[in-house]
């Protein structure tokens, strides 16, 4: 007898769910990454409905249970509307490490852009991803795998930044040793050699797995890279060599493209020390003011000038023509 | 500074530039110069100090530029009931500069003045 490929993957499929017969009711699959399986589950006990992250296998194999424990650990010190809250941690009856989370709904950051051309509406996404970014680093977090598709949104356009898992607490030493990538991963998806990341939106020093020199300013890195995506619909290359947007998209503004290469500096000297500078940037772009990391000239101020005060602007001028044309209207 | 009070000031800052123009656009009336920049200022203190209620009251910008257009417009067309020496009336040239100040008038006040400002129209 054989079973037809259909059958095969359903029994793989049965096999891998986990042993939920406590307070937790397995429903579906959500989502499966390197360090666990997200399951919707429904909650016996309180009647509601959860997400389930749980470990991959049973035993601390790859350090991955102690880096799920420390997701929940860092999820739950957090609070943020911009973070998924943590409802619950525990050992399923097959051994396998899980904590419960809010279900949430929406769609991937990279998806959203897909259905969102205006540059405007996503830099103010752009700006509440910052937001919760920077609240983790006034905790002494830093996320360490920022991108799009770890970020989600919702219908109501709130923003939800996941996967934790590799998160660096600022005072609790590391979570990654020093030392090159063991292997290159696809570009998406996040290394599991002794550094973790995802290239492209990996910053170099974290790519040299230079633990002690990675700081606040690789989510900065991130966020550039991030900023990069959102401007030119394109990932940044692997090799992180993205360099100025305009390359890509020629009708990238000029000051969000000093504040997106300012980002993506190799050096994290010459990035924005914080993610709150960086935010504050993309605001005054929005704005209609001056950025920080670019030089206008006079044309570029004019112009800037009068696109911000557009209506006033065109409001005097037509009571100067109404004006000109009462003086010269013969009678 | 309130909403009202700068539109007050406002208001009747314009209406003295307004009221100014006479000199050139009719100067058939420019013995009376001193009463009109003086009646146009009054009208654009008032105008003012209503569009500013309402832009204190309603945090739109465009119903505040509405609003001031037609507030602007009623004032305008008040003055521009009065005949002149001749029983003629300057309507449009009265009128058309006034409502273009209201509206001047109404934006600025959402954008500016104690109580917070209305997000940007556009850009």
């Amino acid at each position: 007898m054989t079973l037809s490929d259909v059958t095969l993957e359903h029994l793989r499929a049965v096999a891998g769910e986990p042993d939920a017969d406590g307070r937790y009711e397995i429903v579906d699959e959500i989502a499966r990454g390197g360090m666990g399986t997200v399951y919707r589950a429904r909650d016996r006990e309180l009647g509601r409905e959860v997400a389930l992250k749980v470990s991959l296998q049973p035993g601390n194999e790859a350090g991955l249970e102690e880096r799920l424990l420390r997701e929940a650990r860092v999820l739950a010190r957090l609070e943020h509307p911009g973070l998924v809250p943590v409802h619950d941690v525990g050992t399923l009856p097959d051994g396998r490490l899980f904590y419960a989370m809010k279900r949430v709904r929406g769609s991937r950051l990279d998806h959203h852009f897909a259905a969102e051309p205006s540059i405007p509406a996503r830099l103010r996404t752009f700006e509440r991803i910052c937001e919760t970014v920077a609240c983790a680093h006034a905790h002494g977090v830093i996320h360490r795998d920022l991108k799009p598709e770890n970020v989600m949104v919702g219908a109501f356009g709130e923003v939800l930044v996941l996967d934790w898992g590799v998160a660096r607490l600022r005072d609790d030493g590391v979570a990654a040793a020093p030392g090159p990538v063991d292997e290159a991963p696809a570009p998406g998806r996040t290394a599991h050699g002794t550094v973790l990341g995802t290239p492209g939106y990996m910053a170099p020093e974290q790519a040299r797995g230079d633990v002690e020199g990675t700081d606040e300013r690789a989510d900065v890195y991130a966020l550039g890279a991030i900023l990069y995506f959102l401007l030119t619909d394109a990932a940044p290359p692997p090799d992180g060599s993205a360099g100025s947007p305009r390359r890509r998209n020629p009708a990238v503004p000029r000051p969000l493209d000093s504040i997106c290469t300012r980002a993506l500096a190799a050096e994290a000297g010459q990035r924005y020390p914080t993610v709150q500078t960086l935010a504050a940037d993309v605001s005054a772009f929005l704005s209609g003011r001056p950025v920080a990391a670019h030089r206008e000239g006079p044309i570029e101020w004019a112009s800037r000038q009068a696109s911000r005060y557009r209506t006033p602007l065109l409001l005097i001028a037509a009571y100067l023509v109404m004006r000109a044309a009462l003086l010269f209207w013969p009678r | 500074m309130g909403k009202p009070i700068f539109g007050l000031f406002l208001g009747a800052v314009l209406g003295v530039l307004d009221g100014s123009t006479a000199w050139f656009s009719a100067p058939e009336v420019r013995p009376q110069i001193l009463s009109i920049v003086f009646f146009s200022m009054i009208k654009g203190l008032v105008a003012g100090v209503l569009i500013g209620v309402f832009a204190k009251k309603v945090r739109s910008l465009p119903l505040g530029i509405l609003f001031g257009l037609a507030v602007g417009a009623f004032f305008a067309y008040l003055i521009a009931m009065q005949p002149n020496e001749q029983g003629g009336h300057y309507y449009w040239e009265i009128m058309l500069p006034g409502s273009i100040l209201g509206m001047i008038v109404g934006y600025a006040t959402q954008k500016h003045g104690a109580g917070g400002g209305a997000p940007a129209m556009g850009s």
